[in-house]
């Protein structure tokens, strides 16, 4: 936690070096790595959980970055049920079109997955803090969220991690 | 004598109507409010009550109900079908916004004199057909409007305000807060208007569902502003049913006999808070 708190600081520092200097330092991270685990659940009935990653900037639209469903079936009917993962749609889902372009995948299996977002993809441009945020809903399950704040321009390296209780298990990021 | 006539009357029309009587609360209960896919439907359950939401006394009449489309294109009820103590439809959400389903009465009530005698206008009386329901030789026809509203909203993808234009008559809800983005903890606006007007100081009532599970009603009594809005806080998620009315009319002081025949309005909707 207090590892995390100085990357923020040091990141902080960093970023009034790069508007002060800028053109930005070549060596500015440019992509965002998440991992994010999957709990192995023991229940009867188990279908993976939908996901959906999006990223909050106070003053701005939300902006998503995934979201894992199953978006296979036949007439688009896994659409159906984007709708539980109920933060996400209010933020950001109920605006968008199925299948989204480079947004949509497929729902995972329970283990640790690991995805990266280049800046861009992150909607993160603008200097300043931002929120990745993390939804699970899982059919006959639960729901969970959680919540990693960032700051842009980052420092390379760990940057913030949550621990899921239920529906979703450790989840980090890093910048490279 | 005319008292009880009256009294009658207004029995009548809160049961058949949609006026809410005393103890009888009338509701529809759409089985989302918040739709995501490709292939969208609604069933919704419509029923008169004691406590909400259960189907435990009548069935609400499905003949004046009707759905617009967010276009404002009227949109079918399938599936209807009446039972002991509740009414069942579908509808189909074919096209993405905020759906409107209703069921409007705008009614005369009042009563007229015939051979000495005085007789409450028939249920069903109109502005249109008042003329026709009055028999030969009738006089002294006293009349009062009352509209009554009940109405449920339902959003495919992203909520929509199309639908929200005023018709002018009976008491009508214009979003301040999108009546589907309701979250517990926070505070919704709705403004209120009576036949087109902000409508000023009407109590409004608000009442969680789930009332048979628990002792104390929760009811949250609330009055309208001066620009016709009230704002509600969400004390957690779930379905409340929420009531305006405007105030009965009171006898003048010492005046024997019915409270004088005032014009009435009421309003009656289902919000779904969401947890947050």
């Amino acid at each position: 936690m207090q590892t995390e708190f100085r990357s923020v600081l040091t990141g902080a520092s960093l970023g009034l070096g790069a508007v002060l200097s800028a053109p930005a330092l070549a060596a500015d991270p440019g992509t965002m790595e998440v991992s994010i685990t999957i709990p192995q659940l023991k229940v009867a009935e188990y279908h993976r959980p939908y996901v959906a990653i999006w990223v909050e900037k106070a003053g701005a639209p939300a902006k998503t970055v995934a979201i894992w469903y199953d978006h296979d079936m036949k007439n688009n009917e896994g659409t159906k049920w984007l709708r539980d993962v109920r933060q996400w749609w209010r933020a950001s889902g109920r605006s968008m079109r199925f299948p989204a372009n480079g947004v949509t995948g497929a729902t995972r299996a329970p283990g640790t997955h690991k995805i990266a977002f280049s800046r861009a993809q992150l909607g993160a441009q603008a200097p300043g803090d931002y929120v990745l945020v993390i939804e699970a809903a899982r059919e006959v399950g639960g729901r969970e969220l959680l919540r990693i704040p960032f700051r842009w321009p980052a420092k390379a390296g760990a940057a913030g991690r949550a621990a899921g209780k239920t529906e979703l298990g450790t989840v980090s990021i890093s910048f490279r | 004598m005319k008292t009880r006539l009256l009294i009658a009357a207004s029995a009548a029309l809160a049961l058949f109507a949609a006026a809410p009587a005393q103890a009888h609360r009338q509701w529809m209960l759409p089985s989302s409010t918040v739709l995501s896919g490709d292939d969208v439907w609604v069933t919704v359950d419509a029923a008169v009550s004691n406590d909400l939401f259960y189907f435990e006394h009548q069935p609400l009449r499905l003949d004046a109900v009707k759905a617009w489309a967010p276009d404002g294109s009227e949109a079918s009820i399938e599936n209807k079908a009446t039972g002991r103590y509740r009414s069942t439809f579908d509808v189909h959400l074919t096209q993405k916004g905020t759906w409107r389903i209703a069921s409007v009465a705008d009614m005369l009530m009042g009563s007229y004199d015939l051979d000495g005698k005085t007789e409450r206008l028939p249920r069903g009386t109109t502005a249109a057909n008042l003329a026709e329901r009055l028999p030969a030789g009738a006089t002294n026809v006293r009349t009062a409007e009352a509209n009554n509203r009940n109405e449920i909203f339902v959003t495919v993808g992203e909520p929509t305000t199309t639908l929200f234009t005023p018709t002018g008559k009976g008491i009508e809800l214009v979003p301040v807060t999108h009546p589907n983005d309701l979250f517990a903890g926070e505070t919704a606006t709705f403004q209120f208007l009576l036949d087109g007007k902000p409508a000023a100081g009407l109590p409004v009532t608000v009442i969680p569902g789930g009332i048979r599970y628990r002792d104390q009603l929760g009811q949250i009594d609330l009055k309208t502003g001066a620009d016709g809005t009230v704002a509600i806080n969400w004390p957690e998620p779930g379905m409340y049913w929420l009531n305006v009315t405007t105030p009965q009319a009171e006898r003048e002081d010492g005046a024997g006999g019915p409270p004088p025949l005032a014009r009435r309005a009421s309003y009656v909707t289902t919000l779904e808070v969401m947890a947050p």
